[in-house]
């Protein structure tokens, strides 16, 4: 079963004159273990596509259903309960919250979901210690560096039992070093089982996932094929090793 | 690349076999430019003969000749290092020739036309992403290669991107002067003088 499906999903903003079809009709499914990259360019609906997708809003037509359950079925309550448990977000500007340690703020969805804190924080300091940042644990947001923020923020979105991460521009205003490190991490979550889309403009980023779609005024426009192995690149036609 | 520098490059470090430099050459280009024996011992040849390494004996030709960097082959390699390469004048860009050609072509949808060359270089980029991602981890010199390919190929999408969004603001830019003065459409623009622009290097 899917991960997460788009059904004909469409979204108008506003009435009238002011009308804007962010999207219109998008088809699109991400299997569990997979990384699906949206590139577009600005105002293609890379965004709304993402909030929709995490249920953070909902479509004006269309469904969304996640693990195989509609959300236009669910009440608000399970909604955020599926928001709390089921989906991290990652952010391009890492919204971590800045009167807590990097470990409260990995730790915090699932103390929102009624963990106590002492095995909340066990399992934040765990998913800190994957991603290489034990020793930035107590650190206040302020004073990490940026890379180290961005790592604390997607250590927030695989926290706990998350099977669906929602990236908008990951690597944000990251250097490509650390850019790339974020999408390890991002890619050795899906090699977990994790299903995940990442929405960016930059083909660096795009080029980790295992398909990418294009997204054009609204519309899923072209994809790509699954990539071949690197095998291919290896040999220069007319010379032999 | 030089066969010719990194054959000079890998004898700077001490003396060695023809086949060890055939091998040090494969392993320090990441194995993406793969060397044929003949190649090797042809250019060995080459700048024996030019004075810029030298061989122990007048053993044959082949993979156990030993070689060493001659006083003259260490001012060869340190001037070629920091020759900056050609990049100054533009080169014949087949697929910046195509973008244009198709603006003239009727019936050519030009987005669609770039999104068909944008695909394919994001192919092209997973693919070499793929590399880094299975093997670059642990081989320093794959890494740096893998990521001139995709900082290449990035580039080439970024100015597809850079492209279309032009064409889409002079699309925008004749429908608003349209409508403000009805008037004859505008003349199409004269195409650039390809020569002169992308003049042919080789």
């Amino acid at each position: 079963m899917s991960m997460l499906e788009l059904r004909d999903v469409t979204k108008v903003y506003g009435q009238g004159v002011t009308v804007v079809n962010a999207l219109g009709g998008v088809n699109l499914t991400v299997e569990p273990g997979a990384m699906v990259a949206v590139m577009g360019p600005s105002g293609s609906g890379k965004s709304t596509l993402l909030t929709i997708a995490g249920s953070l809003e909902d479509p004006t037509e269309g469904e969304v259903l996640i693990d195989g359950a509609p959300l236009s079925r669910m009440s608000r309550n399970a909604k955020a309960r599926l928001r709390r448990r089921s989906i991290g977000y990652v952010f391009q500007d890492f919204n971590l919250l800045p009167g807590l340690t990097a470990v409260e703020n990995v730790a915090l969805p699932l103390e929102l979901d009624g963990i106590s804190g002492r095995r909340a924080r066990a399992a934040g300091q765990r998913v800190l210690d994957d991603l290489g940042l034990s020793e930035r644990a107590d650190q206040f947001p302020d004073q990490l560096s940026g890379g180290e923020r961005q790592r604390v923020a997607i250590a927030r979105a695989v926290v706990g039992d998350r099977h669906l991460l929602l990236a908008d521009e990951p690597s944000g205003a990251l250097d490509s070093v650390n850019g790339e490190a974020v999408m390890r991490l991002v890619h050795d979550a899906c090699k977990r089982g994790v299903a995940a889309v990442v929405v960016t403009h930059d083909a660096k980023l795009a080029s980790w996932a295992d398909r990418v779609v294009f997204l054009r005024d609204g519309h899923i426009v072209d994809q790509t094929a699954p990539p071949a192995g690197p095998e291919s690149l290896l040999t220069i036609p007319g010379q032999s090793q | 690349m030089s066969v010719r520098h990194a054959l000079l490059a890998l004898l700077s470090e001490g003396p060695k076999y023809g086949l060890q430099l055939r091998e040090e050459f494969e392993a320090r280009t990441g194995e993406v430019w793969p060397l044929n024996v003949g190649q090797v011992y042809t250019t060995l040849q080459r700048l024996e003969r030019d004075g810029l390494i030298e061989s122990d004996d007048a053993t044959e030709m082949g993979p156990q000749k030993g070689f060493r960097i001659t006083v003259g082959g260490a001012e060869e390699l340190a001037a070629w290092l920091r020759t900056p390469p050609d990049l100054s004048s533009p080169p014949r860009d087949e697929l910046v020739m195509k973008v244009l050609v198709a603006l003239r072509v009727p019936g050519v949808d030009v987005h669609d036309l770039i999104q068909v060359h944008r695909r394919y270089l994001v192919e092209l980029m997973q693919q070499w992403t793929r590399l880094k991602e299975d093997e670059a981890k642990f081989d320093l010199s794959l890494a740096l290669v893998v990521d001139a390919e995709l900082f290449r190929l990035d580039s080439v999408i970024r100015w597809l991107d850079a492209a279309e969004g032009r064409l889409k603001r002079a699309a925008a830019d004749r429908a608003t002067e349209s409508t403000a003065t009805p008037a004859p459409p505008p003349a199409a623009a004269p195409l650039p003088n390809l020569r002169r622009r992308t003049g042919v290097r080789r």
